[in-house]
């Protein structure tokens, strides 16, 4: 080895706004390509179950499934308009596409193609979208801060944000259970493995405690459960008692066990969502409560409405305030 | 050939006659309508139901029959007018065009009427449906075709060019396109909003089997229709047609072009009468 590749090797590794990065933390157990693996099982009972992406395949674990079943496997190119039309084709055959691409290309490029080819139609057509939120540092181009809103405010469309990779597992064969369109936020790569620790079980439409606590009710859905759960752990060493409502079914969302849960007096209620704070989780939920009549103390945690900042994730989630550290201090800050 | 396409187009004529009938009738109810784009289609559709595709009235679902996706969702009134003449559709509920609660509403949605395969309205979605259906055939081992109906003004779109990249790709040889160029789009003549020729060229660089006919021209038309049936290269095939807006209806060919033909309250029934006229000569 040349003396220059010795020093770089010493050198503590530079952050990276690359466009693919893990969200597990060092050390975190982790489960790979969740979704692919899932999808290969489900295939064996489902002849009908196609695949589709948009030359995304190894960056959404569609890969897996293209390797299984090459004859299933259906590669359109790098041409989002074309895949969601060529999936509601599919559909129309009988078939059921699971479509894979990056969350801004599904949610923002091939918006009217979903809203018109397959929602109108309710034809059965899965979307599972990588890169939901701040999970990539590549700047705006790849970072989908906006897709629950859009894609919630499509009519029949059912909208999931799994938390991990056991959630991930679960939730594959529930899309194909629930006939017509399903979004799924997609981790993808060495997802976290989390709820397992928990006797937990993804359904569809369910909402569910994973912790019960006196002080503060956090509702959550995908990566910020995993948040949630760290941060109740580390403000339990300072005697703040967190309970975690983890909603990973954006919609239909859960309103009764979320009325039932912050009806319960006493607790600051925090809506920690890995999406701009406008149209997501939060302002669902307080749409819900409002309309109830239920008025608990209420915050969100979310990302600013603006454009944000390329740069390793570890950075951009403490500058934005989603790292469990930021989302601890904020917490903290609120209940004074 | 010729002998049994001209013993078809005698036939088929009286089709397209039907046709634009069915077409004006519902223009009228609603005192306006793409008439000038129904007229000039006419010829097409009828080709299309009654010499080339394959299905049934009674089960417009039914699995064998070749699909017809009309990507020109504002070409409805046109398609009614087919589907009234080939049973698909009551000749009665032609009455009902446009106005509430109807199955038949201004612009084309699948889940409105019976034999209407996709929700058009927006531009430049029926081509990139009808390479998912194609694929769909395919997979299960289908021999039915996919016919689709789009404008020339379509083409402005991107999507319709993945669409007619990835139909080569795929080797699409049982989707069938069909492009309708009367040269007129909202703002103006479509050559002028954004040039589009030569598509012909264009289309067989992308790798298609490419006619063009006058779109007018029944014996032109059922030709092509058959040689792109029996084509056997595994190629899509395109049949690009140019058409006259107003076809058939002399006072509205002559009338300026534009994309939404204006026709005034009392010229209806002129122009069913020289629709008639014209039948008759």
């Amino acid at each position: 080895m040349s003396s220059t590749a010795q020093s770089n090797t010493d050198k503590p590794r530079l952050k990276t706004s690359a466009m693919i990065a893990s969200i597990a933390a060092e050390g975190q157990r982790t489960k790979s390509a969740p979704f692919g693996n899932a999808l290969v099982e489900l295939a064996k009972d489902r002849p009908e179950v196609v695949g589709m992406t948009a030359d995304l395949a190894k960056y959404t674990d569609l890969h897996i499934f293209a390797k299984a079943y090459p004859e299933r496997f259906y590669q359109m190119g790098m041409a989002e308009q074309l895949l969601m039309g060529a999936a509601a084709g599919m559909a129309h055959e009988g078939a059921m596409p699971f479509v894979t691409t990056y969350a801004v290309f599904a949610s923002r490029r091939a918006y009217d193609f979903i809203h018109q080819t397959i929602a109108e139609e309710n034809l059965n057509v899965k979307f599972a979208c990588a890169l939901p939120g701040l999970t990539s540092g590549y700047g705006p181009s790849h970072q989908a801060t906006e897709d629950l809103a859009l894609i919630r405010a499509i009519p029949n469309m059912t909208v999931i944000d799994p938390c991990d990779a056991l959630e991930i597992e679960q939730a594959v064969p529930a899309m194909a259970a629930h006939f017509g369109p399903v979004y799924m936020r997609l981790l993808r790569g060495n997802v976290p493995l989390v709820l397992d620790e928990y006797d937990y079980k993804f359904e569809i439409g369910k909402a569910k405690v994973l912790r019960g606590g006196n002080d503060v009710l956090v509702i959550s859905s995908g990566l910020m459960t995993m948040r949630a759960l760290e941060v109740a752990n580390q403000l339990a060493g300072d005697k703040v008692d967190v309970a975690v409502l983890h909603v990973p079914t954006i919609k239909p969302l859960d309103t009764a066990t979320i009325l039932r849960e912050a009806s319960k007096t006493g607790r600051l209620v925090v809506v920690a969502e890995n999406h701009t704070v406008i149209g997501g989780l939060g302002e669902a939920v307080a749409g819900a409560l409002m309309r109830a009549g239920v008025t608990p103390p209420f915050r969100q945690i979310g990302l600013p409405d603006q454009f944000l900042d390329a740069g390793a994730l570890p950075t951009l989630h403490d500058r934005y305030g989603i790292s469990t550290n930021a989302i601890a201090a904020t917490i903290k800050g609120w209940l004074g | 050939m010729n002998t049994t396409a001209i013993g078809h187009n005698t036939h088929l004529a009286e089709r397209a006659y039907r046709i634009r009938r069915n077409a004006l009738r519902m223009g009228e109810v609603q005192g306006q309508g793409y008439i000038g784009q129904a007229l000039d289609i006419a010829d097409v559709l009828a080709v299309s139901y009654f010499h080339a595709m394959t299905y049934r009235p009674a089960e417009p679902e039914w699995e064998g029959r070749d699909r017809f996706l009309l990507s020109n969702g504002h070409y409805a009134i046109a398609l009614y007018a087919a589907l009234i003449e080939a049973g698909i559709i009551p000749e009665e509920e032609l009455e009902t065009y446009g106005s509430d609660d109807s199955r038949l509403p201004m612009s084309g949605m699948a889940s409105y009427t019976p034999g209407m395969e996709m929700s058009g309205g927006s531009l430049g979605l029926g081509l990139s449906i009808a390479v998912g259906r194609a694929l769909g055939l395919k997979r299960t081992g289908s021999t039915s075709k996919v016919y689709t109906l789009f404008s020339d003004g379509e083409l402005d779109e991107g999507s319709v060019w993945e669409a007619i990249m990835s139909a080569a790709h795929w080797k699409l040889d049982n989707l069938i396109g069909i492009i309708d160029v009367n040269n007129q789009q909202a703002d103006g003549p479509s050559t002028q909003v954004m040039a589009f020729e030569p598509i012909v060229d264009k289309l067989e660089a992308f790798g298609w089997f490419v006619q063009r006919v006058d779109g007018n021209d029944l014996d032109a038309v059922v030709a092509a229709f058959d040689a792109a049936k029996n084509h056997t290269e595994p190629k899509p095939r395109m049949i690009v047609c140019d058409t006259k807006m107003g076809k058939g209806v002399p006072f509205l060919e002559d009338r300026e072009k534009n994309h939404f033909i204006r026709v005034d309250a009392h010229e209806w029934q002129l122009a069913l009468d020289a629709l008639d006229a014209g039948r008759n000569a």
